[in-house]
Parts: C-alpha cells; sequence; structure tokens
C-alpha cells in the first residue's frame, strides 16, 4: 500500500481542524481543533519518515508531542482565568482590544 | 517482545496494512468531523480521543511503535483528559451561540477550507512518491543485533534523540517547566480578604437564622430519588426547599413535568399552590 493514503488523511484532518478553528466560537472546541491539526501534521511526519527510510520524522513527530503538551498546559490555564473574569468560554466575549 | 513484533514488517506494505488503513481512516476522519460539528463539548472532546487512538494504530502500523504508546499515553491520557478537566470546571453547558458576529463568516470558513484541501490534495498529487523505503532497515540495523534487546525502534530513537538531537531534547526540558510555571500563574486567584472560618461561617449561619441546619434532600419520601423530584413532607405536601435553584430552573429550561408516579399518592399533591414540582 502507497504511504500517500496517510498523507491524504492527515490532509484531510488538518483540513477538519482548520475548519473547526473557523466556525467554532468555543474557546475550548477551538483548541481541540488545534490539537486535533497538531496531530494530522504528526502522522504526515510519522508517514515521511517512512517513505524516507530514516526515523528523524518520528524524531520531528516526539518534539512536536512536547510542545503540544505545554501548549495545551498554558492554553487550558489561559482559558479558565479567562473564564474567571469574563464567566464565558466564548472566544466572542474576549474582545476588550478592540475598543 | 511485543514492540518488536509491532516494529517488524509483519504489518507494513502488504493486505493487512490496507485492510486497517481503510477501516479506521473512513472513521477518523468522521470522528473528526463529529467532533467540529457536535453542539455538545464532551461529546466532541471524547470524538477527538478517538480520532487520537485512531491515530496510534496508523504509527503502529507505520513502525513507529515508541510514537504509538506516546500518542496513547500524551494525548489520550493527559491532554484529553486536562481537557475534560478544564471542561467539567468551566461549565459543561457553555453552548455556542450561533450568531454570527461576523457576516458570512461560516460560509467564508467553509469556501477556504475546501480550497485549502484541494491545495494540499494538488500538492501530494504532484510529489512524486512512489516507492518507500520503509523502516524495517532503520528500526532494526544489522550492526545492532547484537545489542541488548536487539536494536528495534525504541532503541534507535534513543539513539538518535540522545546523540544528534541531544541539545532540543534539553532545551524542551526548560520548555516544560516553563509551561508548568506559566499555567501556575495564569490558574493563581489572588485572596483579597482572609478566608471565612468554620466559626464565623456558623455564626453567620445563625445570625441570619431562617435555616441554619442543612436542607432536606430531594426525593425524601417520595417514589423518585431523582434530584430534580421535590421530597414529599410528612404532611404529604412537597417541599421546596429539597430542590436545589439551579436543578430546577433546569428542568424548567427542558419543560419536564414530574411524572405521578414521582409525586406519589397523597391527596395534596394535585394541589398546584402545593409545590414546586406541581408549579412548573
Amino acid at each position: 500500500m502507497s504511504p500517500t493514503y496517510y498523507l491524504y488523511l492527515s490532509a484531510i484532518l488538518f483540513t477538519i481542524g482548520a475548519l473547526g478553528v473557523l466556525l467554532r466560537r468555543n474557546a475550548i472546541v477551538a483548541f481541540m481543533c488545534i490539537e486535533l491539526m497538531l496531530n494530522a501534521t504528526n502522522l504526515a511526519l510519522v508517514t515521511f519518515s517512512r517513505i524516507n527510510g530514516s526515523l528523524d520524522g518520528q524524531i520531528m513527530a516526539f518534539f512536536i508531542m512536547v510542545v503540544a503538551a505545554a501548549e495545551v498546559v498554558v492554553g487550558l490555564a489561559i482559558i479558565v482565568a479567562m473564564f474567571r473574569t469574563r464567566r464565558s468560554a466564548s472566544v466572542d466575549d474576549t474582545n476588550l482590544l478592540k475598543y | 517482545m511485543p514492540l518488536a513484533v509491532l516494529a517488524s514488517s509483519g504489518m507494513q506494505g502488504g493486505g493487512p496494512e490496507t485492510a486497517v488503513f481503510w477501516i479506521f481512516a473512513p472513521l477518523a476522519v468522521l470522528a473528526a468531523l463529529s467532533m467540529v460539528f457536535s453542539r455538545n463539548t464532551v461529546h466532541g472532546a471524547l470524538y477527538l480521543g478517538g480520532v487520537m487512538l485512531i491515530l496510534a494504530v496508523f504509527y503502529a502500523a507505520q513502525s513507529a511503535p515508541f510514537l504509538a504508546f506516546v500518542q496513547v499515553i500524551v494525548y489520550t491520557g493527559a491532554v484529553m483528559m486536562l481537557f475534560l478537566f478544564v471542561l467539567m470546571l468551566i461549565g459543561v453547558d457553555s453552548r455556542d451561540s450561533l450568531v454570527e458576529t461576523l457576516k458570512g463568516q461560516r460560509f467564508a470558513g467553509a469556501v477556504s477550507a475546501i480550497g485549502f484541501l484541494l491545495l494540499l490534495f494538488t500538492g501530494i498529487a504532484h510529489a512524486s512518491i512512489h516507492t518507500s523505503k520503509g523502516l524495517h532497515d532503520v528500526n532494526f540495523p544489522a550492526a545492532d543485533a547484537s545489542a541488548k534487546g536487539g536494536g528495534g525502534n525504541v532503541y534507535e530513537i534513543a539513539k538518535l534523540l540522545f546523540t544528534r538531537y541531544v541539545f532540543a531534547f534539553e532545551v524542551t526540558s526548560a520548555l516544560l517547566i516553563t509551561a508548568a510555571l506559566g499555567a501556575m500563574v495564569l490558574a493563581h486567584r489572588q485572596r483579597h480578604e482572609p478566608k471565612r472560618t468554620q466559626r464565623e461561617l456558623m455564626q453567620a449561619r445563625f445570625k441570619v437564622g431562617t435555616h441554619p441546619t442543612p436542607l432536606p434532600g430531594p426525593g425524601v419520601y417520595a417514589r423518585h430519588n431523582a434530584v430534580d423530584t421535590p421530597a414529599l413532607l410528612p404532611d404529604g405536601s412537597l417541599s421546596e426547599l429539597s430542590v436545589p435553584r439551579a436543578v430546577a430552573l433546569i428542568s424548567q429550561e427542558h419543560g419536564r413535568e414530574p411524572r405521578p408516579s414521582e409525586l406519589g399518592s397523597s391527596p395534596t399533591a394535585n394541589d398546584p399552590a402545593s409545590g414546586k414540582g406541581q408549579s412548573q
């Protein structure tokens, strides 16, 4: 089986994640969509690693996982802090910088 | 050694991998779409967990058993739990508003997503990927056959990680410590007034004097023990105090009438003014 199919799947998942970030207003859902995009990228990297016959792609995917874990921790803390001040998890409600 | 079995080419390149791919890939796409379009955030989180598990299967199928396990442990184990934890903290009922703040934003978003997908597809289709070298020779090089455990994916990744990528690996620790500190600073709440002791709370409760004892539990002496079922008092009337105000509001929102069986067959149960359950 050609590994290209994995790349197509990765592209589809990434696009769905991007679509979710564009469409959904709930900060947590938008954040989950970002996670989906990161995961899709990881799948592409693992596939590249297999195509090229070297493990560097897998190392990249590993580092992406580390960065994603750090990002989730900080991002969710920001969402909690936001919820505390605004009583809402909607990204539309954080618009003070607009005025 | 199960890792070695996973990493060996038993699954790769042949019929089994194709079958695994065509079973799980549509499921992954379906779950991802359901995550984006589900109204309930908790359902969305569960769908995302499903996608992550399926991706772990794909990693295993592509001779990356280490990443498959890390995916399950870190993503479905830690990240998704954190997501669910924050969801419960913030309140699961925080719904998305359906009002479009930017006019035509949804349409534009969908169009650009489709355009982006087409762009990616043409890019992949134009790339000349005809053969894949596979990772079997990399995961099990002949030089490492005598190594402890006989090499394998984990062994080779460790070799790379601690030689060529050791600096990046060390910098990662700084990143993680910074992230942990940042989360602590962001989630920390400054207490502006001293914490009220149990004694002060008790005194405050008795100063008002309306209801110093705990409120009655819901559903006690009624035929049902759901939290929105008011308790039956000994004289057969319903106790409004037994249903928390938030729960009563929720059942009012959903338009749920209490079933006759929940109210008991007391004569006053039919009196409309007797209790909360009746007044809905």
